[in-house]
């Protein structure tokens, strides 16, 4: 079966490369979904957004990612993020913490740009936001 | 006698303190070289990608963005300088310093006003002594650079930029702030232990060729792919503009975080070669130290017999019992 070759980035490190079978992502127009074979793409993630691969074999990976971009090309698909974690590294007692504290803050830019990113870690590890 | 041994003494002994601080240091230094080159490695995947996607989108989309195109008359430019926030580390800081000079002496003369942005205390400590006006400083973080620090550094400088869109000779134009026309930088580039040198570039308006700076196998690619009659055609979502407004910033605070980096290696290999030096002189101190307070020991002992010997001729000629 065809795959798709995944590289996921952050600023400060690769945080996963490999073989998928699906991507699954957020861009700010909507959901998307990207199989081996998809047209050259270049897209925003959405804020908050989670992005979901699925390997070859076992468990999908899912992944909050942060002010990034998705890129299609006929060799596979690049997802750039500022900061990525994957859903297994991802403290999710923190994760409330934050929210709750950027919560406070109020409508501050910094506050509602924490608040997103704690949303999406929160999301990724599969509780509720 | 005894007085100019004691003192020969006591110099070695500090002496061989501060060698133990300066080894110390070195060894500090060695270990903070590997730790920085490391995550300028790991950096790289990163640039390479936003790299690539740039020069992806640049050929698809019109490039009439603010932070690529040139201002008609550039009159004030921003600096942004990255020193280190500690000494001992030989002519890391002088040197980036001087290179900052010439820069700032070439905009002027080209009739540009240069406004200083400064990473680092020493930068600080320098201008501020020299009372020189910073329009802002950032200090703490200079050995090991984080991407969020990048971020808050980047994000002054792009509005700053941003803001410098719609002023003229009259005034601040619109918005009523005064901004820059051209983003400038000056690090210290790493390229290997022994050789670090100060550079200057200019990252806003991006230059054509500095986007190419990353190159690789599949930027090959990419390029072969432009330059042959069917060139991949993305699609995109956004839209190329509204994604080329989000990319662009992203893209200059990661070449900042690079710079920083880089400087941050570089800032470590200065130091671990002036503590080296340092303690290579100190020990060089020591030694020769200890060879005057032996030959001080041993006059000392010379003389004490002499007299005694003497004081017992003197016995002896007086004709009294020993």
């Amino acid at each position: 079966m065809a795959t798709l070759q995944v590289e996921l980035v952050a600023v400060e490190r690769m945080i996963w490369s490999g073989e998928a079978t699906m991507v699954i992502a957020r861009t700010t127009e909507g959901e998307l979904g990207v199989l081996p074979g998809h047209a050259p793409l270049l897209g925003e993630l959405a804020p908050g957004g989670v992005v979901r691969i699925r390997p070859e074999s076992g468990e999908d990976l899912i992944v909050a990612a942060h002010g990034g971009f998705l890129s299609v090309t006929e060799k596979g698909v690049s997802i750039l993020a500022e900061t990525a974690e994957i859903s297994s590294e991802i403290d999710v007692e923190r994760a409330r913490e934050a929210l709750r504290r950027a919560e406070g803050d109020g409508d501050d830019p910094d506050a509602q740009a924490a608040a997103r990113r704690a949303q999406s870690r929160l999301r990724a590890a599969g509780q509720d936001a | 006698m005894a007085g100019s041994l004691r003192a020969l003494r006591r110099r070695i002994r500090s002496t061989q303190s501060t060698k133990k601080i300066f080894s110390a240091q070195e060894l500090i230094a060695g270990a903070r070289i590997v730790r920085a080159q490391n995550r300028v490695e790991a950096s790289q995947p990163y640039a390479r990608e936003i790299t690539r996607v740039l020069s992806a989108l640049a050929s698809s989309a019109s490039l009439d963005h603010p932070l690529l195109s040139e201002r008609e008359r550039p009159d004030r430019v921003a600096v942004l300088v990255i020193t280190s926030d500690r000494g001992f580390a030989g002519s890391y800081n002088v040197n980036v310093l001087r290179r900052t000079e010439e820069l700032l002496g070439l905009l002027r003369n080209e009739g540009k006003e240069p406004l200083l942005y400064v990473v680092g205390r020493k930068g600080e400590t320098y201008y501020r002594f020299r009372d020189r006006d910073m329009v802002d400083t950032w200090t703490g973080f200079s050995e090991q650079p984080g991407y969020e620090n990048a971020q808050e550094v980047g994000r002054t400088l792009i509005e700053a930029f941003t803001a410098g869109a719609d002023d003229d000779e009259s005034g601040a134009g619109e918005d009523g702030i005064f901004g820059v026309d051209e983003l400038h930088i000056v690090y210290t580039e790493f390229r290997s232990l022994l050789s670090q040198v100060p550079v200057a570039k200019r990252m806003a308006p991006l230059e054509v060729e500095e986007v190419e700076e990353f190159r690789d196998e599949r930027d090959e690619q990419l390029e072969a792919e432009r330059t042959s009659d069917v060139p991949t055609s993305y699609e995109f979502e956004p839209s190329a503009e509204e994604l080329l407004d989000a990319l662009l910033p992203k893209y200059i605070t990661t070449r900042i975080y690079a710079a920083m980096l880089e400087a941050a290696a570089s800032e470590s290999a200065s130091r671990r070669r002036a503590m080296k030096s340092a303690s290579d002189n100190a020990e060089e101190l020591a030694k020769n130290l200890s060879r005057q307070a032996n030959a001080a020991r041993q006059a000392e002992i010379t003389q004490e017999i002499s007299e005694i010997v003497g004081g017992a001729d003197a016995l002896v000629s007086s004709g009294s019992d020993i």
